[in-house]
């Protein structure tokens, strides 16, 4: 397929994971904010900031209100949730012939009354219901899209963009986590930090099936493990990459290309997750290992546009 | 113009009772009351459908049209984006006999306007002979000197020709114009039908009305066959389709042929050209392109050879053109027999290079240009028609009955200033047909644009699109102007007798309509693979 074509679906997905994460987070971030101290803002603000992997805003009063409204609803910032919407709508637009029209009709449903809410004056006050909105349009775009359009290359693209998003921000969400609650052993956790490790866990959206694969006993390692090493609950670290990695396996097939730089990446990073050790990880520290996959997806997202979207046109007319 | 309502029934509510002639040809009626043959069914099916039922129908082509996204973009609107094309469901209907005379006429007309566009651009006979001035053509602004002596394969030009006939009063159709650069709607044409068989299956059955809808398939061929001559076979020939992009108004309908060929929508940012050879850039790699059906101006293609500030094109594309490496359809340079000034001579073009007389008669037109014609038409400027000869779409263009004073004041100074760039038509009455318009049966004016596909031979897709005037009494049918369009019949010549009467309750349409949609998935064409 044009490459073109194949870059704008690859964003779209990005984009899209990107504000559906960037919902779940902030919806459990502002239920903590209500439990904390008022001294305590300004540091969830940094580790939010961290999480998210996006730039402060200038000056001006920390509160959950101005949380929103720079992490949610403001449109001048390229990161914020509405941003993430719109940018997403606007790639599949200029492809809108390579998906199904469900699946154009709900990115545009979604992207229309995110902006018509975006611009209501109380929206501060129905951030619960707008940011559970936001998700449920994003797990039914996704369902619309596995279930109406063809699994082929195109498909692959999204599945690719969409799990190398997931990779990196969990990547960073967790990392900053456990930069903010540095824990290297298997001790357990004291009352006052409980709500922070189920509130990362509920940020992933995992604290039921943690609950089921561990009980409601919460320890540092375990949520580590589940959130870094489990290969079958949706939001790990393992998973998302070993998604990555089929697609692109299946890309190649399909593109009749030597697989290259991006899948020795992607065999790396789940070789590297399949045989890490989480005790290893947490001595060690839990957010340089993070780091450095994120460092990972940074370049394995450079190399797949190397390969197969911006490839410098003398290379290829070489063979 | 008088116009006269007449009642046509003089018993019970009828839909047409607001229903006009005049003295324009009625494609429907050929007295008040008695509805031509051909249209004797549809007239009585009219007549037997309830008003809220006429109405519901409409609603429900409209939403077919909107579930779609069947839309086009008005330029110089307030909104200034989509609409949805407005249709309306009664058909045209035209019987075989007129059809094959203007089969014959259009094969005609094309093929003559390709051996001009050839001789033009090499030695240049019939100008030499001073049937066509040689300063028109040079002064034209769509002749391109860089396409002289430029080889294209088996000498077509124009592959995809939209030519507009209008009916006169008389019953002939004539030529109103040639589109021979970028000629759009085809798209509608196809929609058109779809709805149409939906809404009147057992109409359309029992009339037996010729296929549309090998149009795609017709157009794929016809490109294929124009592969540059250093290449192997046909079948290998990598064929795309040019789009300007998101922004163009006509971007539905090349996302919509693009789909329907199976072909890749490519933008000019898609290619490149390397030694003269053009390629696309694929994830699987860069791929070679052979045949491009380009939808972007000839002032877009190429900025190292046209417009230099154009985005749109590919640089270099032109030297792989010289270089006979790729085929563009439509060919550059085209414009120069679609300008309405040389429209005036295309009846002596087909007499000077196939002697025979032109079997479809040209609109009787005035060159601007010539100082008694000019005089003449500036002193009767209320009842010409004026257009500026390289425009298209309805604009630069003023209707003399329908203009203020004013209006007429402005164009009297253009004409002056730059009487090259002005014809002059009398204002024709075009034909009316019957239109659903609010609860009634209307008449409003039409034209009819059929297309033309020229390759290894000619084809015609029987029918076209009929453009309508929407609004009471106007006469410019153009989309971008606020018209809209009609689904076409031309009738199979087998049809001798008469189709039976079709009054159907309401649940037997419905019924009818389940079965034609069934019919119609099975008969869709397999998904087709991308190349």
């Amino acid at each position: 397929m044009l490459s073109r074509v194949a870059d704008n679906l690859y964003w779209m997905s990005r984009y899209l994971e990107r504000a559906e994460h960037t919902a779940r987070l902030v919806d459990v971030e502002l239920e903590l904010w209500l439990d904390q101290a008022q001294r305590a803002g300004a540091e969830r603000w940094r580790f939010l900031l961290a999480a998210l992997q996006t730039a402060p805003p200038g000056e001006g009063p920390v509160s959950a209100a101005s949380l929103v409204e720079t992490l949610v609803f403001n449109r001048t910032r390229p990161s914020s949730l509405v941003s993430c919407i719109a940018a997403a709508r606007e790639n599949l637009r200029h492809v809108r012939e390579q998906c199904s029209s469900e699946m154009w009709e709900q990115l545009n449903r979604l992207y229309l009354s995110v902006m018509d809410k975006q611009a209501d004056e109380s929206r501060h006050l129905k951030s619960h219901a707008f940011l559970r909105g936001v998700r449920d349009g994003a797990h039914l775009f996704q369902g619309i899209t596995d279930g109406t359009m063809s699994h082929g290359e195109g498909w692959q693209y999204i599945q690719l963009g969409r799990y190398v998003e997931r990779t990196e921000t969990l990547a960073s969400l967790i990392g900053a986590h456990f930069e903010r609650l540095p824990h290297k052993s298997d001790e357990a956790v004291e009352t006052a930090e409980y709500l922070e490790w189920i509130g990362l866990l509920k940020a992933c959206g995992a604290f039921e099936s943690y609950c089921k694969a561990y009980t409601a006993e919460i320890r540092p390692m375990q949520v580590a493990e589940f959130l870094i090493l489990n290969s079958d609950f949706p939001h790990s670290v393992r998973f998302s990459v070993d998604r990555v990695e089929s697609a692109l396996k299946t890309i190649a097939n399909l593109t009749e290309r030597k697989a290259g730089m991006p899948a020795r990446i992607a065999g790396r990073l789940r070789a590297q997750l399949s045989f890490s050790q989480i005790d290893e990880i947490l001595a060690a520290g839990a957010p340089l290992y993070l780091r450095s996959i994120s460092r990972e997806c940074v370049q394995l997202h450079a190399a797949i546009h190397q390969i197969y979207f911006d490839y410098p046109v003398e290379s290829e007319l070489a063979s | 113009m008088s116009v006269t309502p007449i009642r046509l029934q003089t018993d019970a509510y009828s839909s047409f009772v607001n229903y006009q002639l005049d003295n324009s040809y009625d494609e429907m009626f050929e007295a008040p009351g008695v509805p031509r043959a051909h249209y004797r069914t549809l007239h009585k099916t009219l007549m037997g459908m309830a008003p809220e039922e006429l109405r519901r129908t409409q609603q429900a082509a409209d939403l077919t049209f909107l579930h779609e996204g069947i839309t086009f973009t008005v330029y110089g609107n307030k909104e200034g984006t989509e609409r949805i094309f407005p249709n309306d469901l009664v058909p045209r209907i035209i019987p075989a006999g007129e059809w094959a005379k203007i089969e014959k006429g259009l094969t005609q007309r094309i093929t003559a306007l390709n051996i001009f566009l050839k001789d033009i651009y090499h030695q240049g006979q019939i100008l030499s002979d001073g049937v066509v001035p040689r300063e028109l053509i040079y002064s034209c602004r769509h002749f391109r000197r860089e396409m002289r002596e430029l080889q294209v394969p088996r000498d077509v030009y124009v592959s995809v020709c939209g030519t507009d006939l209008v009916r006169l009063p008389g019953s002939e159709f004539a030529v109103l114009e040639d589109n021979l650069r970028v000629p759009s709607g085809v798209s509608y044409m196809l929609a058109n039908r779809k709805v149409l068989k939906r809404v009147f299956p057992t109409l359309f059955r029992d009339y037996n009305v010729c296929p549309v809808d090998h149009y795609p398939q017709a157009l794929l061929a016809t490109l294929r066959s124009l592969a540059p001559a250093n290449w192997p076979t046909q079948q290998d020939a990598a064929t795309v389709l040019l789009t300007p992009g998101v922004a163009n108004s006509a971007y539905f309908e090349h996302t919509f042929l693009a789909q329907q060929m199976g072909i890749e929508l490519v933008e000019g940012r898609d290619l490149l050209v390397h030694d003269n050879v053009v390629y696309m850039r694929t994830t699987a790699g860069l791929r070679r392109v052979d045949v491009i059906y380009r939808r972007v101006d000839d002032d877009f293609m190429d900025p190292l050879c046209f417009r230099p500030d154009s985005t749109l094109g590919v640089p270099g594309l032109f030297n792989a053109y010289r270089a006979g490496n790729v085929t563009l359809a439509n060919a550059i340079g085209t414009g120069v027999a679609d300008d309405k000034a040389v429209y005036a001579y295309v009846p002596a073009i087909i007499k000077y290079y196939l002697a025979e007389d032109a079997i479809l008669p040209n609109v009787p037109t005035y060159l601007l240009n010539d100082a008694s014609s000019r005089a003449m038409v500036l002193e009767k400027l209320d009842e010409m028609v004026v257009k500026a000869v390289g425009e298209s779409g309805g604009y630069g263009m003023l209707i003399g009955p329908h203009s203020t004073a004013a209006q007429r004041e402005e164009f009297r100074q253009r004409v002056l200033a730059d009487p090259r760039n002005y014809i002059a038509q009398p204002t024709l009455a075009l034909s009316r047909a019957p239109c659903l318009i609010g609860d009634d049966v209307e008449s409003r004016h039409i034209d009819l644009r059929p297309y033309i596909l020229f390759g290894e031979k000619v084809t015609l897709v029987p029918g076209g699109l009929t453009r309508v005037a929407l609004p009471k009494g106007s006469l410019v049918v153009n989309s971008s102007q606020g018209g809209g369009s009609k689904d076409t019949w031309v009738l199979r010549a087998e049809q001798t007798r008469e189709p039976g009467i079709t009054q159907k309750s309401a649940a037997d349409l419905e019924e009818a309509a389940a079965d034609a949609q069934a019919l119609d998935r099975a008969r869709r064409p397999e998904g087709k693979l991308r190349q």
